[in-house]
């Protein structure tokens, strides 16, 4: 797309953007088209590649998609699926708790404290997941303060299992995302015009339709760009699952961690790593569709 | 893509239009306060549960039996927090001095100039950010197995540079979208060189923006464990690494301190670049 009929045009934003696209290049899309071409290979015994002496006569057996295809086992369906249903529950609880607090910033709390509130969901956006993730662990284990907590206050008798399982992993999930869906909607909530709020009013809506007809709609780039933020992270989770999941919690991301660090089975892990790089791609394919559409701002 | 003038001209508008609005009127009440007041709670709770605990003197961490230091006393013992901490400053400013420096020419780049490629760039820039970390970090391990390229510090410094870019261009970028250009043309048609422009006029208005880039930049770079997992070599285990292989061991109090400590350095970092991401224009200016 053209730019405006300011910005001076020629080499010199070439020469600027130059050593990014070398780094880039480099250590970004080149990685991933490795690991895209390893997908279609085979482990040596050693946990290697193995070496492929007759490329013809190994497209033409079909082992090359020998990897996607083993992906299709109903094992490894039912973690893709796991996958996707807690990505979609905590996209929907982020979505549920965050938009009255996103409204609350960005409408109803007094203007002096705006800045405040708006910074204390910034902190959380900035700060270490892994610790984050812990707090829970230690809050959540059979020795923890929510154990005795509910020991002491006799609602149970013995400690209950409370980590190591989807609820743990849901809470994380929806504890860490949180702020990734707060701010997308104040800022979309923030630009929302008041007067059409009361205009609605006033023509008699009651407040239930001007939420479904004015409020909803005009916030929508908020909404979702706010699912796109807490979606894609949380279906590539790893270290949430890891850490307050059981072994039957595992996500798409520690299977791809699994097949590289533990089982060392690269090739299929390439595999399952590019499915989900494809799932987040077509989401974002969407999500730019959708942008485009609108007209709205992109960060860059 | 909008283009920077437009983008102008739409903030322009909207400042005059809060400008006109009357003081807002508080909207939705008690109930709407006191859910508030219940988030932010479920926000911070944990991780104040986490930083009290860091300074209870019970061993079995549940219980409060007084305060104390002796958590942090011993990690300053411990020369495998040391050396993770160590490890974790120098991956942090290596990756955030080449990205600060990559990051800035590349937002000049797409604030300012109109060059082929501008998309591709935009695109290029996103897609670290947004690809998952556990993939990023299996693309690269995997790269670096099929060079022989030893895993090290350098491969550490390496990983992080490819997703610090990305904020530092954002951030640079937005403040680059803030500020009128007819100031640098003012300059350019007063006379002065493009370099002394750069220099005078553009570098002082942006320079809040690099460095709150660099800043965010610094705070992901401690931060960041799944790709560090993937790249670091023997010995060059970071501070995250660290307290993850102890959390996997057990909890204990010294993994509530060193969070802690952890917590406070990215607050810290977060606030500033906050603060200078909203400083306004008029501020650099006067350098």
């Amino acid at each position: 797309m053209k730019a405006s009929s300011g910005e001076p045009r020629g080499r010199a934003g070439v020469w600027l953007a130059l050593p990014t696209w070398a780094a880039l290049g480099l250590f970004f899309l080149l990685p991933l088209f490795i690991l895209f071409v390893i997908s279609f290979g085979q482990r040596d015994t050693y946990g290697g590649l193995k070496p492929i002496a007759d490329f013809g006569a190994y497209l033409a057996s079909g082992k090359f998609l020998a990897n996607y295809a083993r992906s299709l086992h109903p094992i490894y369906l039912q973690i893709f699926w796991r996958s996707v249903w807690m990505a979609v529950v905590t996209t929907l609880v982020c979505l549920l708790v965050s938009f009255p607090i996103a409204y609350y910033i960005a409408v109803a709390a007094p203007v002096r404290r705006r800045n405040l509130l708006l910074g204390l969901v910034v902190v959380p956006f900035w700060t270490s997941f892994l610790i984050r993730t812990y707090a829970w662990m230690f809050i959540l284990r059979t020795e923890g303060l929510l154990n005795r907590l509910l020991l002491a206050t006799g609602v149970t008798h013995q400690p209950l299992e409370l980590l190591y399982n989807n609820f743990a992993v849901l809470i994380g999930l929806i504890y860490g995302e949180l702020p990734f869906m707060i701010l997308p909607l104040y800022a979309s909530l923030e630009k929302l015009d008041l007067s059409l709020l009361e205009a609605s009013a006033d023509l008699g809506a009651p407040r239930r339709s001007t939420f479904w007809r004015v409020t909803a709609p005009m916030t929508m780039p908020g909404i979702v760009a706010g699912i796109i933020l807490v979606f894609v992270p949380s279906l590539g989770q790893f270290i949430v699952s890891d850490l307050l999941g059981g072994a039957k919690t595992i996500l798409a991301g520690n299977l791809i961690q699994n097949q590289f660090a533990i089982a060392r089975n690269r090739p299929f892990g390439s595999a399952v790593a590019f499915e989900l790089t494809a799932a987040v791609l077509a989401l974002l394919f969407l999500y730019a569709l959708y942008t485009k559409k609108k007209g709205q701002d992109v960060l860059l | 893509m909008r283009s920077a003038a437009a983008r102008e001209r739409r903030v322009g508008a909207r400042a005059e239009r809060m400008e006109g609005r009357a003081p807002k009127k508080r909207r939705g009440g008690r109930l709407l306060s006191a859910y508030a007041v219940f988030v932010y709670a479920f926000l911070y709770a944990p991780i104040a549960i986490l930083v009290l605990f860091s300074f209870n003197r019970a061993r079995q961490t549940a219980v409060w039996e007084g305060w104390t230091l002796e958590w942090y006393r011993n990690l300053a013992q411990n020369d495998l927090i040391l050396s993770a901490v160590k490890n974790s400053l120098i991956v942090g400013i290596g990756a955030t001095a080449i990205a600060t420096v990559l990051g800035t020419l590349v937002a000049l780049a797409l604030g300012r100039y109109a060059f082929p490629g501008e998309g591709f760039t935009r695109g290029l820039l996103y897609l670290p950010v947004i690809i998952p970390e556990i993939v990023l970090g299996a693309a690269l391990v995997t790269f670096f197995g099929v060079l022989a390229f030893r895993l090290s510090l350098t491969t550490v410094v390496i990983a992080h540079v490819v997703f610090c870019v990305s904020y530092v261009a954002i951030v640079v970028r937005a403040r680059l979208a803030g500020f009128d250009r007819s100031l640098e043309e003012a300059s350019l048609d007063l006379g002065a060189r493009p370099l002394a422009t750069f220099l005078r006029v553009t570098l002082p208005l942006i320079t809040p923006g690099i460095v709150a880039g660099a800043l965010l930049s610094f705070t992901i770079s401690i931060d960041d464990y799944v790709i560090t997992s993937f790249v670091a070599g023997v010995g060059a285990t970071t501070l995250p690494l660290q307290i993850y292989s102890m959390l996997k061991v057990g909890v204990t109090p010294e993994v509530n301190a060193v969070s802690t400590l952890l917590l406070a350095v990215t607050v810290v970092l977060i606030v500033i670049a906050q603060k200078l991401q909203q400083a306004p224009i008029e501020r650099g200016e006067t350098s």
